[in-house]
């Protein structure tokens, strides 16, 4: 009998405001404790929220670039429980009406196929503050720097079939919120984490499964982890008799495996009802329409734009359009060295992300600027240098030598192909000349010997030879 | 000095017939004499009131006062924070909370040159009909001791009744300025919702508080009215008006008025004496040239219900920010978390304010809320219709605010819901958001009955200045306490 696996995910995105949601105090990372909260984010008697404008920009922006409708009227909501760091005691955030509803985000599986997956709701609230357990002996610390910071809390239908489904609308929805500059999705910082909810039914079934929500997976890696081991959890339960009980499930990353939290029985009833502090939130039609007109172009446009006006195929628009930065910076190579993309792509997909990639840098920390690099690119296609010399060229830029630039470099390392079919011609001589035996020997028919001579001819030129000019007269020579 | 309208306090400063330090100590030397019998204050502010009153005397010196009220003392309700000053919401919970700032009132007395007197004693966060439920001890009423002042704001009536203060701020949830008003012969007004910032006040029932003036008179309290009201971009609920002189219509001609009495408001448990006073106050109008119909409010009977049904669930959640975490009262040598949050609020809270907390909390719940807090929000609409209804027919509403007279201390503490009852003619205000008065409008059995003035919408310089003509025909205001003259 074979499963079926179904996935929802509710995912947690800091916004990248300057101050929290409802109160001026900043929202950076990191500071020393209860150094960021003010009076508001303590909740101390007497004071109250004020939404801040700069949040629901972002929500809208959010809403719009998934296709969903921005409600004109949404509600927030108080969240009543009692725990430490949650200061007043409740959560703002919203319930029945929140800001953005029923949008659609389009994956791309590994196999290249797409699908579509349904957004239910977006909705904006604050979040609460940091227990510290491990510092105090006997007594549990308070930080309340990130009591406050605005979240926007993205959540999907039950559309997803696997783990690797839920990882590509996880990792797609994790550059959108990047494009759309409203999270940095900073996940160590837990800027951006998701909870899951994972069932299992058979195929064929029309109900789903009783779900387990595994909370807080603040990496791509723990998600994938954690829906794989909880759906394994779950069919091996069933099929020994067992049923799933709904509750809420932790991830152990240490063990890799999920444990109960609590089960709905233990859950607490958050008694919702609107914040008396704040008004319903209107987001008018102008404001909408200027939000519209100040989107970036967004992922799936941008990557359409790069196969049909870079003649790309799909994998590389992919691959360049993944982040906002990356196909900046792509595109800036292509302009300034004014050569063709492909080549420019090789190159930024190629040695530059390996580079990247082996020093954990990002695009934006590249010790090579695109200008440079088209430079660079630009020597290739001049035929200054050979493709193979400028490796050597590119490992000198991201050095630091000559501060990166492409001309300096193999200028003061001589490094200019050897074009002149005189010069190139008397290499040829003189490997023909010390290698009467292969040359023997390919004339008798040994066809495979050929790029030993050419592979000679470089070696003497110290790869600097022209290959095309080494191929044509090699060729005539041994050939005559 | 300390009978003179603040019109005429003013005018004494200005003329150097006193200063605002010789002013302040009269004041201060009252509060010495006389609170033990009221204990109407829970702080007195005597240093700061006279640092106070010194910088408002050089600024009346130097010809350049602030606003018409510089260097005049006034006491604010203790649920209004002040920076650097006990701010305890009559609760043990806050009997330790010093707060970190001012209230947008408290600042904006400060920015008008109000001198601070101290902090009134008031029933614990606000909850309660007769300043009973203070951690303090209660209040007693200037008329007769035995009586209680009425409450929530029974500490700024009390005060101002024995000319204590020659103004208090107050709020009204449910009729906290109202009633008390009433009940200790002073005049008090609930402004529309939104008119004057909630920041800084400590939050009862959020979507109902409302802060306002209150005085001796309607012209003290319009003056007052001018300090305390403005937009505050610190609570989303403040309204952003064009600035309003609430003196400019005082002297109106009241000619024409017209009158609606709702006949729900004279019905079964309105103490037929207090209704004879109401009805007398009302021909004083009539005399004056008012006419008077019957006005419909179909709901108002519902009003007790829904409110205690919203409050409660606001208060509920409202209260949860006090669990002994991170100020306020703390239970000692807590077990465990549970164990913190359990002792320091069972400890911390009086048991009116647990009430309602379990109430609300109970009306919130889960397969509760549509049969409770929704319903209730539907009789609110509806009641808000009542009142758009009555005042697309009348100028304005009059009738009792309270069903009785002033009771005894003690007398209804075990009786919480004829406690509810008694906030009947007040508490639809409250719902609707309208403004509403309360002025002195006679005696029964020596005890001040008040009449209440309910207007549409932004209508408190209208109020004012019917109240004010009701009292340049009468003196019930003027009238002082024997004990206390």
């Amino acid at each position: 009998m074979s499963w079926e696996v179904v996935i929802g995910l509710e995912v947690h995105a800091q916004l990248a405001t300057r101050s929290k949601i409802f109160s001026g105090a900043a929202t950076a990372y990191g500071a020393a404790p209860n150094t960021q909260a003010c009076s508001v984010d303590l909740g101390l008697p007497g004071v109250l929220p004020v939404l801040n404008q700069e949040a629901v920009r972002m929500a809208a922006k959010f809403g719009l670039a998934i296709g969903a409708s921005v409600s004109p009227r949404s509600v927030f909501a108080r969240k009543n429980y009692f725990y430490p760091d949650l200061p007043k005691g409740y959560q703002i955030s919203q319930y029945e009406l929140p800001v953005v509803s029923e949008g659609t985000l389009l994956i791309e599986l590994e196999d290249g196929t797409e699908k579509v997956i349904g957004v239910t709701r977006a909705h904006l609230e604050e979040d609460a503050g940091k227990s510290l357990h491990e510092d105090f002996q006997g007594y549990t610390g308070i930080d309340l720097n990130r009591a406050g910071t605005p979240l926007l809390e993205i959540v999907s239908e039950p559309d997803m079939r696997s783990a690797k489904e839920a990882i590509a609308y996880m990792k797609k929805l994790h550059s959108l919120v990047q494009y759309l500059e409203i999270c940095d999705g900073n996940m160590q910082e837990g800027s951006f984490r998701c909870d899951a909810n994972v069932s299992v039914r058979r195929v064929g079934a029309a109900e789903y499964g009783t779900r387990a929500e595994i909370k807080n997976l603040n990496s791509f890696r723990f998600v994938e982890r954690a829906i794989n081991f909880e759906v394994e959890r779950q069919i091996e339960l069933i099929e020994s008799g067992g049923k799933v009980v709904q509750e809420t499930r932790l991830y152990d990353a240490e063990k890799n495996e999920t444990r109960s939290m609590r089960t709905k029985e233990e859950a607490n009833d958050y008694r919702y009802f609107p914040d008396p502090d704040l008004l319903p939130l209107v987001v008018e039609a102008d404001f909408l329409q200027q939000v519209k007109a100040e989107l970036p172009e967004l992922p799936d446009d941008k990557r359409q734009r790069f196969m049909t006006q870079y003649g790309l195929s799909k994998y590389d628009a992919s691959v360049l359009t993944a982040s906002r930065e990356l196909a900046d910076y792509f595109e800036e190579v292509v302009q300034s060295s004014e050569c063709e993309a492909k080549l420019c792509a090789n190159w930024v997909m190629g040695d530059l992300a390996a580079l990247l990639n082996k020093n954990d840098l990002e695009i934006t920390e590249s010790p090579v600027t695109a200008a440079h690099l088209a430079k660079m690119i630009r020597r290739i296609a001049d035929n200054t240098i050979s493709g193979k010399i400028a490796k050597d060229v590119f490992e000198a830029m991201w050095a630091g030598e000559h501060d990166g630039d492409a001309d300096g470099i193999i200028e003061a390392k001589g490094l200019k192909q050897v074009t002149d079919t005189g010069a190139i011609e008397k290499l040829v001589d003189e490997v023909i000349a010390a290698n009467p035996g292969q040359v023997e020997a390919y004339r008798g028919g040994k066809d495979k010997l050929f790029g030993f001579f050419v592979g000679q001819v470089m070696k003497v030129s110290k790869g600097k030879a022209n290959p095309a000019q080494v191929n044509d007269l090699l060729k005539k020579k041994l050939d005559a | 000095m300390h009978t003179k309208s603040l019109t005429e306090l003013s005018q004494g400063l200005r003329n150097r017939e006193f200063s605002s330090v010789e002013l302040t100590q009269h004041f201060l030397d009252r509060i010495k004499r006389y609170d033990g019998q009221l204990n109407s204050f829970i702080t007195v502010t005597e240093e700061v009131a006279l640092a106070q009153a010194k910088a408002a005397d050089e600024l009346l010196q130097a010809g350049n006062p602030s606003s018409p009220l510089t260097g005049i003392p006034l006491a604010h309700k203790d649920i209004f924070c002040t920076n650097g000053i006990k701010t305890s919401c009559g609760s043990k919970m806050l009997d330790n909370f010093v707060a970190p700032y001012d209230a947008h009132v408290v600042s904006k007395g400060q920015a008008a040159g109000l001198v601070m007197l101290g902090k009134t004693n008031m029933d614990e966060f606000a909850m309660g009909s007769s300043n009973e439920t203070s951690y303090f001890g209660a209040v007693k009423n200037p008329w007769d001791v035995q009586a209680v002042p009425g409450g929530s704001s029974g500490g700024s009536a009390a005060a101002v009744a024995a000319r204590l203060a020659p103004m208090a701020t107050g709020t009204d949830t449910g009729g906290s300025i109202r009633q008390p008003a009433a009940l200790c012969g002073i005049t008090g007004l609930k402004p529309t919702y939104g008119l004057v910032s909630r920041f800084g006040m400590i939050a009862f029932a959020s979507s109902l508080d409302q802060g306002g003036p209150m005085a001796a008179s309607a012209e003290d309290a319009a003056l007052m009215l001018n300090a305390m009201v403005g937009f505050d971009p610190r609570d989303s609920t403040s309204l952003e008006r064009e600035a309003e002189d609430y003196t400019a219509q005082l002297n109106n001609s009241i000619e024409g008025l017209k009158i609606g009495v709702p006949s729900a408001f004279f019905s079964e448990g309105l103490d037929p004496r207090v209704a004879a006073v109401v009805e007398a106050a009302i021909k004083e109008y009539e005399a004056a040239g008012a006419t008077v119909q019957d006005v419909t409010l179909p709901n108002n009977h519902l009003s007790v219900p829904a409110y205690y049904i919203i409050a409660p669930a606001e208060c509920s959640s409202n209260l949860a920010r006090y669990d002994g975490v991170r100020f306020g009262y703390r239970c000692d040598k807590p077990k465990d978390l549970i164990d913190l949050y359990k002792r320091s609020r069972a400890e911390g809270f009086g048991s009116e304010v647990k009430r309602r907390i379990m109430v609300g909390t109970y009306a919130l719940s889960a397969g509760y809320y549509d049969a409770y807090y929704l319903k209730a929000q539907q009789i609110r609409r509806l009641i808000s219709e009542d009142f758009k209804q009555a005042f697309s027919e009348v100028d304005v509403i009059m009738g009792p605010v309270s069903p009785t007279p002033a009771f005894n201390l003690g007398e209804k503490t075990d009786d919480p819901v004829t406690m509810y009852l008694s906030d009947i003619y007040t508490i639809s205000i409250n719902l609707a958001g309208v403004p509403a008065m309360s002025i002195p409008a006679g005696f029964v059995d020596n005890r001040p009955v008040g009449l209440q003035l309910i207007g549409n919408y932004f209508s408190e310089a209208k109020l004012l200045n019917i109240a004010h003509q009701y009292q340049q025909r009468t003196d019930w205001h003027a009238k002082v306490p024997a004990a206390f003259a």
